[in-house]
């Protein structure tokens, strides 16, 4: 029951932070961009987007900043965020909604893909001690995890598109494309999604290489496994069964916490790919000064990050039989 | 971009060790750690290399970095090791050059991201109780909040950031991590009975943090330093790339930001991406590759034992 | 002895390799008939654990058998690829570890770890499975409703006999016991002993009990082999071994523990402590520790600081002491 509450603690105060800074940053930096932005905005834009500014930035000239601070969180509540500038007149939700798919889709995968094929090796390597999967794959992948995502990007754009002219340079689809569900979109989707795919998959699958090996190595010393050698079990079974899926337990909860590094690489990606999701959107939000989609942007992915942990959670007391108990 | 460690979870043991000779004694183990792991020999050799480039920048770079003399987006010749950018100046100069701000935002970044986390970390992990809540819970948000996100709303707001707003950028979102680690070592040294005769003896808790306790913590602490310290680079590059940066400044980020803005990959002067990035990649892979070696002091069941062929050894 | 013993341990040496190379058991030799009850018995890090380890041939890296055989009713067991001894494992002989708590799997109930040691082996129906773990649990005093429990569930003594329940599975022949009640309170300690040795006459398996405590094993062990600094010093029937102790370091380690019945006496310990293993002294290891060392002819003080003492039959007995095989020559 404690760890449940800590946990509900967490999550609240972390959303109240994102939702707070959204509030208070643009009033505590240098200039007062918030002041600034309605001060510029003031007679060039009609009433309705002066308003979506206002539940932007929560500013109503006329209210002490508490009472701003209030209807702000109150209009929030309320799914307000108002109207986005650079996609005038679309309200902000909507505009965020084009991008969300691409961005999960890529995400999911990646994140599947990479935990699956990482945490195999990973596994493989430390029951395998000393032998080649050992001593050649943590430093390489520690190299690579040390590669920056966009140059890593830049250099299979520069390979594989503009060389060797096998995938596509970027965005989501092909150029002139219908947004559509038909198969050949979707294909062509997929092909986009190739390199920028395999970029996130590079540089990640290398932490979850080292994290698995070392749980795996500090769980290989265990008395249970000792046990189960002693039992005449199929060393594949002991991998598994009684060294894998003990060591794969801190990995779940280390992974909870390292997602918000995680997207932001994946957000950096996409920039570079120019591909269509919150990543891009963000970074044109941000160069178009569309403040109301970019505080959007930046409290879903908070919330994202934050649902994702949830799901770490429940999948961890569902793995592990000790935290199911204390329940 | 971070190499997640779930070692939080394992609490290496710690032979606790008397202040100067603590901090001596894992000098030495360092030191004889990098000459003998060879992965922690090419990371320092590299991370040489670098540093001796930025020092002597004046020497090395042919020419000045910013000055647009030359014929722009000429491939490598032997007057252009590199090439030269779409205005003219030479690449390789500025690439010279460039280091200098890029390691100074990794060193300056990292070494204030540390600061805080030990600071936060062994203030949570001393005094426990209420004071170890907050602390942790605030950790916990900080490590959740979206860095690059944040960051950008960041730098947006101060409609692109200098040399200093990117450090205070990285401190932000970079110290959590950090202090998360420290946490559960300083809380199992805490308990340890070196500490106990400290305070028997009437040491004052800041004595007892400063000269007993952070001594034994040293190759952590280097450890976090050195993932601050990349952490930053990366950071700082990636904002400047995607031109949250100053653009005026001299950096390997903000020349990856000129040559995507000038289309280098498609105007045929690609060197102009691949060196900058490659150096962030090297310098990038000599902090991870040291990070590594020192891994590997702080927990000896990681070191590799050679697998020996033959007789019943091993699973 | 009459009939083939189940295990014969010859001139057994195991290697610790890494920082600091040492040998932790050398050249152990013994022997266990079928049925017996052998208590090995030494102070910590003498090396009976990694005795008991080296004859399951369960090692770990860095450590290794660099000579020596074990031969298990014929087999050579050192030399047999891992494949060949699985099949002996746990159906021929298993092993109880010191800590339950560490020796199960987490993760899994203990009748998914059941099941998992009898498929292992044998293609066996579920309801057979199930029925025999049901029996199992049973003998050793369990509510089979446990069965779908996982370890953390139980209490400490019932994970023990949990263990031991798992270790009959197969009724062995042989089973290897490494401090199976240290974790226990006293009372639990001799239900646990009381039990074993009942189920020990039910079903004929032999038992090597490696422990720190002689009391423990002055009940109930038949034999008793006693090991310091590595090697065996003193090997004879209990009882025997108990009312006469040849070797001086047995003679210590009696005087040690107090009896409750017979008169009251004074407690002596041994003073000093034994070698360094990864800098072992040349001829009698106990010789710094011995009160008959410093008495000692010059002949025999020679051979002492120079030679190690070989087991030798001393009668019934099986004694490594210089001193002992003297007057043994001369009388």
């Amino acid at each position: 029951m404690r760890t449940i509450l800590r946990r509900a603690e967490f999550f609240v105060l972390t959303l109240w932070a994102a939702i707070t800074l959204n509030f208070a940053l643009p009033r505590m930096m240098p200039g007062n961009p918030a002041e600034a932005m309605m001060a510029h905005y003031q007679g060039k834009l009609n009433p309705t987007a002066m308003h979506a500014l206002e539940v932007a930035f929560g500013i109503k000239t006329n209210q002490s900043i508490w009472q701003q601070y209030i209807q702000y969180l109150g209009d929030l509540a309320q799914f307000k965020f108002g109207i986005s500038i650079s996609h005038f007149p679309t309200p902000v939700g909507e505009v965020v909604m084009q991008a969300l798919p691409w961005t999960l889709a890529l995400a999911g995968v990646t994140t599947v893909i990479s935990f699956a094929l990482g945490t195999i090796v990973g596994m493989i390597a430390a029951w395998r001690r000393g032998g080649v999967a050992d001593s050649l794959l943590p430093p390489v992948f520690v190299v690579v995890s040390a590669l920056p995502y966009f140059w890593l990007g830049l250099m299979c754009i520069f390979f594989f598109s503009l060389t060797l002219h096998w995938l596509p340079l970027g965005f989501g689809y092909d150029e002139g494309a219908s947004i559509q569900l038909t198969w050949s979109f979707v294909r062509q989707a997929i092909v986009h999604a190739i390199l920028p795919a395999f970029t996130i998959i590079l540089t990640s699958i290398g932490g979850w290489i080292l994290t698995m090996r070392n749980n795996m190595i500090v769980t290989l010393s265990e008395d249970y496994v000792r046990m189960a050698r002693a039992k005449g079990l199929h060393p594949l079974r002991i991998m598994i069964q009684y060294a894998g899926r003990n060591a794969i337990l801190p990995n779940i909860t280390g992974f909870a916490m390292s997602l918000g590094f995680i997207v932001s690489g994946l957000l950096l990606t996409e920039i570079v790919f120019t591909y269509p999701g919150v990543g891009y959107m963000f970074l044109q939000a941000v160069n178009e000064e569309d403040y109301p989609l970019m505080q959007a942007l930046f409290l879903m992915v908070t919330v994202a990050v934050l649902g994702a942990i949830l799901v770490a959670d429940i999948v961890n007391a569902w793995l592990d039989p000790r935290i199911r108990s204390s329940q | 971009m971070y190499p997640y460690v779930a070692a939080e979870e394992q609490v290496p043991e710690v032979r606790p060790e008397h202040h100067q000779s603590a901090v001596v004694g894992v000098l030495a183990r360092v030191g004889t750690i990098l000459a003998t792991n060879r992965k922690a020999v090419a990371g320092l050799l590299l991370l040489l290399v670098f540093v001796v480039g930025a020092v002597f920048a004046p020497i090395i770079a042919p020419y000045p970095p910013d000055a647009t003399l030359f014929v722009p987006t000429m491939g490598p010749s032997r007057a252009h090791l590199l090439g030269t950018t779409a205005f003219g100046q030479d690449i390789f100069s500025q690439l010279v050059w460039a280091s200098r701000q890029t390691l100074m935002i990794g060193l300056i970044g990292g070494l204030a991201a540390t600061v805080l986390a030990v600071l936060v970390g062994v203030t949570s992990a001393y005094f426990g109780g209420l004071t170890d809540h907050t602390l942790s819970v605030v950790t916990d948000v900080f490590l959740v909040l979206p860095a690059l996100p944040l960051m950008i709303v960041i730098a947006a707001y101060e409609q692109g950031g200098g040399f200093w707003v990117l450090v205070a950028v990285i401190v932000i979102t970079g110290w959590s991590y950090g202090a998360r680690q420290i946490r559960p070592q300083a809380q199992s040294l805490r308990n340890r009975d070196f500490l106990t005769s400290a305070r028997a003896r009437g040491e004052s808790s800041w004595y007892i943090i400063l000269y007993e306790l952070l001594p034994n913590m040293t190759s952590l602490i280097l450890a976090i330093f050195l993932g601050a310290a990349l952490y930053a680079v990366l950071a700082a590059a990636g904002l400047q790339f995607i031109g949250l940066g100053n653009p005026n400044d001299l950096s390997w980020g903000t020349m990856l930001y000129w040559a995507e803005n000038q289309e280098a990959l498609l105007t045929g002067s690609p060197l102009w991406v691949i060196a900058p990035g490659a150096c962030i990649a090297l310098l990038g892979a000599a902090v991870a590759l040291l990070n590594y070696g020192v891994d590997e002091i702080g927990n000896p069941a990681l070191r590799a034992t050679r697998r020996k062929r033959g007789r019943r050894a091993g699973p | 002895m009459a009939v083939a013993p189940v295990l014969e341990v010859r001139d057994l040496t195991v290697d610790y390799g890494g920082e600091s190379p040492l040998v932790a058991v050398d050249r152990v030799s013994l022997d266990v008939g079928p049925g017996e009850f052998l208590g090995v018995v030494g102070e910590s890090a003498c090396g009976k654990s990694t005795l008991m380890f080296a004859i399951a041939q369960l090692l770990m890296p860095p450590a290794e058998i660099t000579g020596g055989s074990v031969r298990f009713k014929g087999h050579d067991l050192v030399h047999m690829k891992e494949r060949q001894l699985r099949h002996l494992r746990w159906h021929d002989y298993s092993v109880v570890m010191q800590s339950a708590m560490n020796a199960l799997n987490p993760v899994l109930t203990v009748a998914e770890q059941m099941r998992d040691a009898m498929k292992a082996h044998r293609r066996v129906p579920r309801k057979e499975i199930e029925a025999r773990s049901t029996e199992m649990l049973r003998l050793v005093g369990i509510d089979p409703v446990h069965l779908h429990s996982y370890p953390h569930q139980l209490s400490g003594g019932m994970r023990q006999r949990a263990m031991i329940a798992m270790a009959l599975l197969f009724t062995p022949d042989l089973i290897i016991m490494d401090e199976p009640t240290s974790a226990l309170d006293v009372v639990a300690q001799r239900s646990l002993m009381v039990q074993i040795k009942e189920l020990q006459s039910m079903l004929g398996f032999a038992v090597v009990f490696v422990t720190h405590d002689m009391s423990l094993v002055a009940r109930f062990s038949d034999r008793i082999a006693i090991m310091y600094a590595a090697q065996l010093v003193e090997v004879g029937a209990t009882g025997d071994v108990f009312a006469a102790p040849e070797h001086p370091y047995t003679e210590g380690l009696l005087k040690a523990f107090p009896s409750i019945y017979g008169p009251r006496r004074e407690l002596t310990g041994i003073p000093g402590s034994p070698p360094d293993l990864r800098r072992p002294p040349a001829g009698c290891r106990f010789r710094p520790r011995c009160p008959y060392a410093r008495n000692a002819e010059p002949e025999l003080a020679r051979l002492q600081e120079i030679v190690s003492p070989e087991l030798l039959p001393i009668g019934d007995r099986l004694v490594a002491c210089h001193r002992v095989q003297m007057l043994e020559r001369a009388g």
